[in-house]
């Protein structure tokens, strides 16, 4: 069963639905069952983040959501684009998943080039939003000659090159240090807010997800399923003194109380 | 900034100070690369030279560097027509096999049906050994430069198909979702995906393919054994053989030695040129 808690409080442009995943269910082979009844409604303009143990279907649900993978029942349906938008989605993977052959301009142009704009129409938009990611000196660097952080903010820049609704977002910092994680958890919730996007956030981390989100969705393992649908109180959009106060460690105890003992539950159930 | 440098937020205001002890050290890296082995050779030649002359072996066993020298000069022109059969011999073989390769190479990848179905008689091609199917091919082909081209290209092919196929299927199966993600047509997702991923993989077959060429070229020539003027160089050592002119023979195996050598030269430098700013394998790394 799924549970909200409270009210929102992260503004939503017009609260209306924008996907809805009705009873979704993933099966890979014959035994396995990555994902089983998935249900939720994600608004517009929600930040909401898949918060779970390894293996308990988070990513295959956000790669169902970008038609990365087939559903095995159940439906996904996302409200049409009333806007001249070319591409409804921006994905972030894992990893900063770069081609290693091409400059920083070429890997933040390419969503842009595989819809027909040359590098001349394209230019000033991969300028644009490599300066929202603050890397706009780097566009002729291979991303070898980048960091992590750097590498995953050029990732970032592809995912919103296109103008997107919804940013779906795959652990994208969980391999980075501490310090650029936190770096990049401020830019996300500047660019989020900005750009008025509706954010899908995969983590395994309470602290990031309570400190991004205005909704968590935790998941359980075997099969993998929502246990419960939380709304985090706490003003928006958020900064480092967020992260420092007192309200941030309670709504972070709150959610561990809440994942420990969904979690619990749903291993005696299974 | 250095090849292998990596860029960070905090290194951008001030460029760090020249290292001059690194910096000379790379040179003398650089220097030594070409001196070293250059300077090898001529001690190796310097020292044949001396050991032919003070055991005073007689040429038709082995010759002096300086008499190969000689007859490198003095048939010049005979040899300089082989060698140039044999350079248009290996070159147009590799292009055969550099086309066929990728081509079938991209066949394959695209379709595992049709890799299914004709890999068996790849693999049978290249496990047979090329003295055997030779004769057959010189039968069945009369013009000798064909038929020895087919041979050549038997040989050549292999590699280029092989690393071609495993290249177009080790692309990061991420960058394919993304390719996905934005409904990237088959011809964007092989121009700007699946060709630079395999460039790697198709640059070693290279390598391997450019020497392989040549071989083939000269073992065909050998089982041919063909004779005349508009022959190659291992026609112009068999010749040798037969008249027991061991400096010409020996001449003859500089020139197919330089050849590999040449060969080898240009596919690293088209390694270097193709790969040298992003992958691995070609970036010069500071030690």
């Amino acid at each position: 069963m799924t549970s909200r808690t409270s009210a929102e409080t992260r503004p939503s442009k017009t609260g209306a639905p924008l996907i809805r995943m009705e009873r979704v269910r993933k099966e890979f082979g014959r035994d396995i069952v990555a994902v089983s009844d998935m249900s939720l409604t994600i608004e517009r303009g929600d930040f909401i983040s898949f918060l779970g143990p390894s293996g308990c279907g988070k990513s295959t649900a956000l790669r169902m959501i970008a038609g990365l993978l087939p559903i095995t029942a159940g439906h996904i349906d996302i409200a049409p684009s009333q806007t001249d938008t070319e591409h409804d989605l921006g994905f972030v993977f894992q990893e900063p998943t770069l081609m290693p052959w091409a400059t920083v301009f070429e890997n933040v142009w390419l969503p842009l080039r595989l819809a027909g704009l040359s590098r001349t129409a394209a230019s000033d938009r991969v300028r644009a939003a490599l300066v929202e990611v603050g890397l706009s000196r780097f566009e002729n660097a291979y991303p070898r000659e980048l960091s992590g952080g750097m590498k995953m903010r050029v990732s970032i820049a592809r995912g919103l090159v296109t103008r997107p609704r919804i940013l779906l977002m795959d652990e994208p910092f969980a391999a980075l240090d501490e310090m650029t994680r936190t770096k990049l958890n401020n830019d996300v919730i500047r660019l989020a807010t900005e750009h008025d996007l509706t954010v899908i956030f995969v983590t395994h981390s309470v602290y990031e997800a309570v400190y991004l989100s205005n909704r968590i969705a935790v998941m359980a393992a075997r099969p993998g399923r929502v246990v419960a649908d939380l709304t985090v109180n706490a003003p928006w959009p958020r900064g480092e003194e967020y992260r420092v106060s007192p309200e941030f460690s309670a709504e972070a105890k709150r959610v561990s109380t809440i994942l420990k003992g969904t979690l619990d539950d749903a291993d005696i159930d299974h | 900034m250095t090849p292998t440098s990596t860029i960070d937020d905090s290194a951008q205001e001030a460029p760090p100070p020249v290292n001059m002890a690194a910096l000379a050290r790379a040179r003398r890296q650089r220097i030594l690369a070409w001196v070293l082995p250059v300077a090898t050779i001529a001690l190796a030649v310097g020292l044949w030279e001396f050991l032919v002359w003070y055991h005073e072996v007689p040429h038709y066993l082995i010759p002096a560097p300086s008499l190969i020298w000689s007859t490198l000069l003095a048939e010049g022109p005979s040899l300089m027509q082989s060698a140039w059969f044999t350079v248009r011999l290996t070159f147009f073989s590799l292009a055969l096999a550099i086309i066929g390769g990728v081509v079938l190479g991209a066949l394959f990848a695209l379709s595992r049906p049709v890799e299914m179905s004709l890999f068996p008689f790849a693999v049978i091609l290249q496990v047979t050994p090329i003295v055997a199917i030779a004769p057959l091919i010189l039968i069945y082909v009369h013009n000798t430069f064909t038929a020895l081209l087919i041979c050549a290209w038997l040989v050549a092919f292999f590699p280029i198909l092989s690393n071609t196929v495993v290249g177009l299927r080790s692309t990061d199966h991420n960058l394919r979702d993304l390719f996905s993600l934005y409904r990237a047509t088959p011809w964007q997702r092989l121009r700007h995906l699946l060709s630079p991923s395999a460039l790697p993989y198709f640059m070693a077959a290279l390598k391997i393919a450019g020497g392989l060429s040549l071989i083939g070229a000269v073992v065909a020539e050998f089982v041919a054994g063909a004779t005349g003027t508009n022959t190659g160089l291992a026609s112009r050592i068999i010749e040798s053989s037969f008249r027991n002119e061991i400096p010409k023979m020996f001449a003859a195996l500089v020139l197919v030695s330089l050849m590999g050598v040449a060969i080898f030269l240009m596919t690293s430098l088209a390694s270097k040129l193709v790969l040298g700013r992003w992958h691995e394998s070609e970036i010069k790394r500071e030690t």
